[in-house]
């Protein structure tokens, strides 16, 4: 039974060369002299075309947003707008620097009460998943609250929440924690569900425990489904931790950064909020490329989602 | 399965032809009047019996919907029976003592090679090191001694068979139940592990259960042929072949082998015919 790495199969997928030269042999069929540089020049091109597309990915969006900005600076300083309405780029970023002491201490509040939420989401969401595959009378009788839990508007629970816990910190805490938790537990439960069940019936053939099922089998396969949640929840606890804050509305050392837009709004310190205000959208951003590298590092070698494929 | 160590090769298998011809005597598993109904009501099978000796190479041949798969799933004791007992003379079978492979490779994308072949003795609680020699072992007898580091995802289709083949062996079995594993695999690929797997046989003499649709695979690989029919599903005919091993591609264009096809396929036809002749009396 010896074989050659390349089984007779084959089929590993075409080497990059040979799918270039029965293409472009196919399309030149005229003058051999034709085809020849056809062939020659085929791979070069096609290089050329592909870095120029990878530098437009980057130069373009960033062109667009660069020029964006200086428009609104400039519309800005043309008609000579007060600051009070709307504040230049330059002068937000002035203000972002000036007050980042106050600015930074709110992000840190803000920051804290998000990955709390987002760590007891993880904890709680693939926890409850887990007891739901094991039992499907425990998912039957605990699912309706967590559907109702999630259709509920946050902005809504948030004051009642607020009245019935003393400590600030915990009311908005849990305010994150129910926007954040249902991905995790809806697409985690759905990956626990998802193993293949031949794979379950080797399992059951090999006498695997229920432990030793979820341990090698449901969790490995659950991964994608729940890196998938992660990358929502993470946006979704900072929108959570943002709009309990403003319905706490508290002030003093603990205020996050929805309570410093709410103050500079009543101070009209409108460069103050706008510098808040992109301090949150830089936060979000960083949290989804956080989440959507940690879920490429993690599914690079097996998942489809995460496998460059040449065609 | 003392053998087992030997890494079986076309050169080894051609020793002593005579000896693969006539496996000793006992049986591993009988079926005894086996039905299966399943719960919207379709009789998969009706009072089947089978005694599978030791070293038998026994091929399930038949349609689609004649109840193969789920007679053989009923062996591995993935499914229950609705009547019927399987006995099993040497008592019931241990955690190991059988090996499946599926139509489909089934491997676990997340691992790799060596990983996938290691979890029927990592579920029984054997660490990495304990395994090492067994899996390299096993994968050896495959053809696949250089991938253990190999995700399924690199690997063609041909070679997540092997895998699955392998992962099946690594256990030593006491018997391999395979159900229809190399009928989505193109042709060259199915007569290379054809081959190849009954090189392994000739060498080792598991006793294996083969479940397949294709005519010429179950008289190449096995020494009897179980022909079923379908609606329901039942043992219609038991065909013996007796050709002489080692088999390779003088058998496949032999006359010897062209006969026992046509015999094969004549039983298979009569069990269809039978079976739309019923229809027509019903309806």
């Amino acid at each position: 039974m010896n074989v050659s790495p390349t089984d007779p199969a084959g089929g590993t997928g075409p080497k990059p060369a040979e799918a270039v030269s029965s293409g472009s042999s196919k399309a030149g069929n005229m003058t051999s002299a034709l085809e020849e540089t056809v062939v020659k020049s085929g791979p070069d091109l096609r290089a050329a075309a592909e870095r120029r597309d990878r530098l437009l990915r980057i130069i373009l969006p960033v062109v667009i947003l660069t020029s964006a900005i200086l428009g609104w600076e400039a519309l800005v300083r043309i008609q000579e707008i007060p600051h009070y309405i709307l504040p230049a780029p330059s002068l937000i970023m002035e203000t972002l620097v000036k007050d980042w002491a106050v600015l930074s201490t709110s992000l840190i509040t803000t920051l804290q009460i998000t990955f709390a939420a987002l760590a007891v989401a993880v904890a709680g969401g693939v926890g409850l998943a887990v007891l739901f595959t094991q039992s499907k009378w425990v998912e039957i009788s605990f699912f309706p609250f967590a559907v109702i839990l999630q259709v509920t508007p946050i902005i809504a629970i948030a004051p009642l929440i607020l009245i019935y816990v003393d400590s600030i910190p915990v009311a908005l805490l849990i305010c994150a924690w129910i926007v954040a938790f249902f991905p995790i537990l809806s697409n985690t439960t759905l990956g626990l569900n998802s193993a293949d069940h031949n794979l379950r019936n080797l399992f059951q053939l090999y006498g695997a425990s229920r432990w030793q099922t979820l341990w090698h089998l449901q969790l490995p396969a659950a991964m994608p489904y729940f890196l998938g949640g992660l990358k929502i929840a993470g946006g979704l606890a900072l929108i959570g931790a943002i709009v309990a804050e403003f319905a706490a509305g508290s002030a003093g050392r603990g205020a996050g950064l929805a309570y410093r837009i709410l103050e500079s709004g009543y101070r009209l310190n409108i460069p103050r909020m706008f510098a808040a205000l992109l301090l949150i959208s830089v936060t979000g951003i960083l949290i989804f490329l956080t989440f959507s590298l940690l879920s490429h590092l993690m599914l690079r070698k097996w998942h489809e989602s995460a496998i460059k494929r040449e065609n | 399965m003392a053998e087992a160590n030997s890494i079986p090769d076309n050169g080894a298998a051609g020793q002593g032809g005579a000896a693969f011809s006539a496996p000793p005597g006992g049986h591993v598993v009988s079926l005894r009047h086996i039905s299966k109904r399943f719960s919207n009501g379709t009789l998969a099978l009706q009072d089947m019996s089978l005694d599978i000796g030791k070293g038998d190479f026994i091929s399930l041949l038949g349609p689609s919907g004649c109840g193969k798969s789920t007679a053989l799933r009923i062996i591995a004791g993935l499914g229950d029976t609705t009547e019927g007992q399987v006995h099993w003379p040497d008592g019931k079978p241990e955690r190991g003592d059988i090996g499946f492979v599926f139509q489909e490779p089934t491997l676990m994308p997340w691992a790799n090679v060596f990983e996938n072949v290691w979890l029927p003795r990592r579920l029984d609680g054997a660490s990495k090191s304990t395994v090492r020699d067994e899996v390299s072992e096993a994968l050896e007898m495959v053809g696949l001694g250089g991938f253990a580091a190999a995700y399924p995802r690199e690997l063609s289709g041909g070679m997540k068979m092997r895998v699955s083949i392998a992962r099946a062996l690594v256990t030593k079995p006491k018997i391999l139940l395979m159900d229809e594993p190399f009928a989505a695999l193109d042709e060259i690929t199915r007569f290379k592990l054809n081959d190849d797997l009954l090189h392994l046989w000739e060498a080792h003499h598991w006793t294996v259960v083969f479940v397949t649709h294709s005519v010429f695979e179950s008289v190449y690989l096995s020494n009897r042929i179980v022909v079923m029919a379908a609606r329901p599903g039942r043992v219609a005919q038991q065909l013996s072949n007796d050709a002489p091993h080692p088999r390779g591609d003088g058998f496949r264009t032999s006359e010897d082998y062209a006969h026992l096809c046509r015999n094969a396929s004549d039983a298979l036809h009569a069990a269809m015919d039978e079976h739309t002749t019923r229809a027509e009396v019903t309806a």
